[in-house]
């Protein structure tokens, strides 16, 4: 039975293009999510930001293999063992000649802007046109419009990045001539599911202020408010106050020390820019062996080689659990918002 | 008797600080136009938005097509079409395709839903415009495919909200007899609300005039006409000068006569029986030159008028 939806699900997704699913029966909730990502290829906005995170991407990809050709060129031993042991493949993504920024700094910069274009004024736009009274007179339950507004967005990411990071890893097979280990290709992926939730997480934050705000441009400014906020202003105020708070005259212990930089630490945390960063610099950077202040005892009898892609995992879990409730919990507040709202044209 | 297409039970909706809709109670044969009438603000949204259960009442009960549309929204949505004031179309899509989605999501499938976009489009003579994108129509056209929209379900109740607003008289007439031309044709009952007094009278079989919430008065115009001034049956129009006090109170103390309204040269009678040359003569007996007087004929917009104007006038006292 199980399967069967699933299966059914699946097939609705391989042929939302067409009109029809498999069984005959035109799916209502596929057809919304259909003309919502129609929608979206079409609109000049979305077409533009496009542009620029393939450019971005295609810079950052030349900056990299070149600076990877530099390091192979100077080592002298054989290109494919150097690939092997210091995760070469995965540096197309991190490395950057300091030209252009790396791969990820361009995803961590324009994926919130992804997200939030594509969902500032999901709601408030067809509340605008009058469209959205117009839609709810069809026999369609309410939560579709918001949902598959979601959904479509989410298809719409998913589909960009995992093309991207597709392709990168392509020509970087191409160019440089390593081909990625299989531990490297699944940190690949996941380091691209996570991108998605993270911009998923922004784009629901757009999808809340386009239910709360009845204009595009509030909700849009809203949305970059906060984005700025977090990106940009949060860690400066988080560094001015660790200043007083970590001052070595008002350490007293080792423990007080360790506690007060762990709750820096937890308090940087709340901005999902750096849980973003945090997982994503422990995904592709294998080295990186903890997040938090270790002790010299903690690292004795360490073994110094890079953590397994299983360890990495783990060590990002909180992070990227955090995240994807992040995520949740604003669509949730959205969609509650949105199923309680008046229908009104104006 | 049949049973009412629409019947709606001492339906109340109640905002934090106001009663948008007070009690309503109406029913709806099946195959009428039936005008809801009011000023901006009355309730006749609300009222709406309940029958198609997208708000919630807070008492009462609405049953459309004999489903009950608080409990059961998607099926009174099924055959109920609803146009709403200012209706708005994907502008980056055509005429067809906004057409062609509403289809679908009403369970048509592709084939199903184009051919019937475009037997629609040529009914509301859209046809020539059908691959323009909405964004390019005029006002007038995007009513016209909303018309049209509202029909691609098959619906057996059209309710159209302010269908008139903003289009222009031509367009307003061609407009209306489309709606009469689908009442008769396709026996598809209509309940319309508008403002635009004189442009529901030319259609709809019944009228209920809606105030504050409260449905005041509802049947065809003889009946509403009656119900309502039983009292001032005529109006007269003087236009004479000067108008004086004295001349006001003289004509106040006329027989038959039961208000005098002063504007700045001219006043309105109203009363019981026809008393223009009564009129005519007291206003020569009090040294006034007479310009003009005409009885005047009762539309809806006088009933309309009126009616408020007692209203107002009644409010101002009480308070």
């Amino acid at each position: 039975m199980n399967y069967n939806i699933i299966k059914d699900k699946v097939n609705h997704l391989f042929q939302f293009d067409k009109f029809e699913s498999v069984s005959g029966i035109p799916s209502v909730f596929w057809t919304i999510v259909q003309k919502e990502f129609t929608d979206y290829i079409r609109s000049w906005r979305i077409i533009i930001l496009l542009a620029i995170i393939l450019l971005t991407c295609i810079g950052s990809l030349y900056t990299a293999i070149t600076s990877i050709q530099d390091a192979i060129d100077q080592a002298a031993g054989d290109a494919e063992e150097i690939g092997r042991h210091s995760y070469l493949f995965l540096q197309l993504f991190t490395v950057s000649d300091g030209t252009l920024p790396s791969f990820i700094t361009f995803v961590g910069f324009l994926g919130p802007l992804l997200g939030i274009a594509l969902g500032f004024d999901a709601i408030n736009s067809e509340r605008n046109k009058g469209t959205l009274s117009r839609l709810m007179a069809q026999p369609i339950p309410r939560d579709f419009v918001i949902t598959g507004k979601f959904i479509a967005s989410l298809l719409l990411c998913a589909i960009l990045f995992f093309s991207l990071g597709l392709l990168v890893t392509a020509l970087g097979i191409l160019i440089l001539g390593i081909p990625p280990t299989l531990e490297e290709f699944l940190r690949i992926l996941f380091f691209l599911f996570l991108c998605i939730v993270y911009i998923a997480f922004w784009l629901n934050l757009g999808i809340l202020f386009s239910v709360i705000f009845k204009q595009a441009a509030t909700s849009a400014l809203s949305s970059i408010a906060i984005w700025l906020f977090f990106s940009i202003f949060y860690s400066m105020i988080i560094n001015l106050f660790s200043k007083s708070y970590l001052n070595p005259n008002s350490l007293t212990t080792i423990e007080d020390a360790l506690d007060r930089s762990t709750f820096i630490l937890n308090l940087l945390r709340i901005s999902p820019n750096y849980l973003f960063n945090e997982s994503t610099t422990t995904l592709l950077s294998p080295t990186v062996r903890s997040l938090g202040p270790l002790t010299v005892e903690q690292t004795v009898g360490a073994v110094a080689s890079p953590l397994p892609f299983s360890q990495s995992l783990l060590l990002i879990w909180p992070q990227l659990t955090g995240l994807i409730a992040a995520t949740l919990i604003c669509f949730a507040i959205a969609y509650i918002i949105f199923m309680r709202q008046e229908i009104r044209a104006h | 008797m049949t049973e009412p297409i629409i019947k709606i039970d001492n339906l109340t909706k109640q905002y934090e600080d106001q009663v948008a809709v007070n009690q309503l109670s109406l029913s709806i044969k099946k195959g009428e136009i039936f005008g809801l009438l009011g000023p901006n603000g009355a309730g006749k949204t609300t009222t709406i938005l309940m029958l198609l259960g997208l708000s919630e009442p807070t008492a009462g009960t609405v049953r459309v097509c004999g489903i009950d549309s608080t409990r059961n929204p998607i099926e009174v949505k099924r055959k109920v079409g609803y146009l709403p004031d200012d209706v708005g179309f994907y502008q980056n899509m055509t005429g067809l395709e906004n057409l062609i989605y509403t289809a679908r999501l009403n369970g048509l499938d592709s084939k199903e839903a184009e051919k019937r976009a475009l037997y629609l489009l040529d009914k509301v003579k859209l046809i020539d415009a059908a691959h323009k994108k909405a964004g390019k129509y005029s006002r007038g056209m995007r009513q016209r495919l909303g018309l049209a929209d509202v029909l691609i379900k098959n619906p057996e109740v059209i309710i159209l909200d302010e269908p008139t607003l903003g289009i222009d008289p031509e367009g307003v007439r061609d407009f209306l007899q489309l709606i009469k031309q689908l009442n008769v044709e396709e026996k598809i009952t209509v309940l319309l609300s508008s403002h635009h007094l004189h442009q529901v009278q030319q259609i709809c079989d019944r009228v209920g005039i809606f105030v504050k919430g409260k449905l005041i008065a509802e049947g065809n115009m003889e009946t509403l006409a009656q119900k309502l001034f039983l009292e001032d049956t005529f109006t007269i129009y003087v236009q004479c000068n000067p108008i004086s006090e004295e001349l006001k109170d003289a004509i106040k103390g006329l027989p038959n006569v039961n208000k005098v309204e002063i504007n700045d040269d001219y006043m309105i009678i109203y009363c019981k029986e026809d008393v223009s040359p009564i009129i005519s003569k007291t206003v020569i007996e009090k040294g006034a030159s007479l310009y003009n007087i005409q009885r005047k004929n009762f539309g809806l917009d006088e009933i309309y008028h009126r009616y408020f104007e007692g209203r107002e006038n009644d409010e101002l006292q009480h308070h």
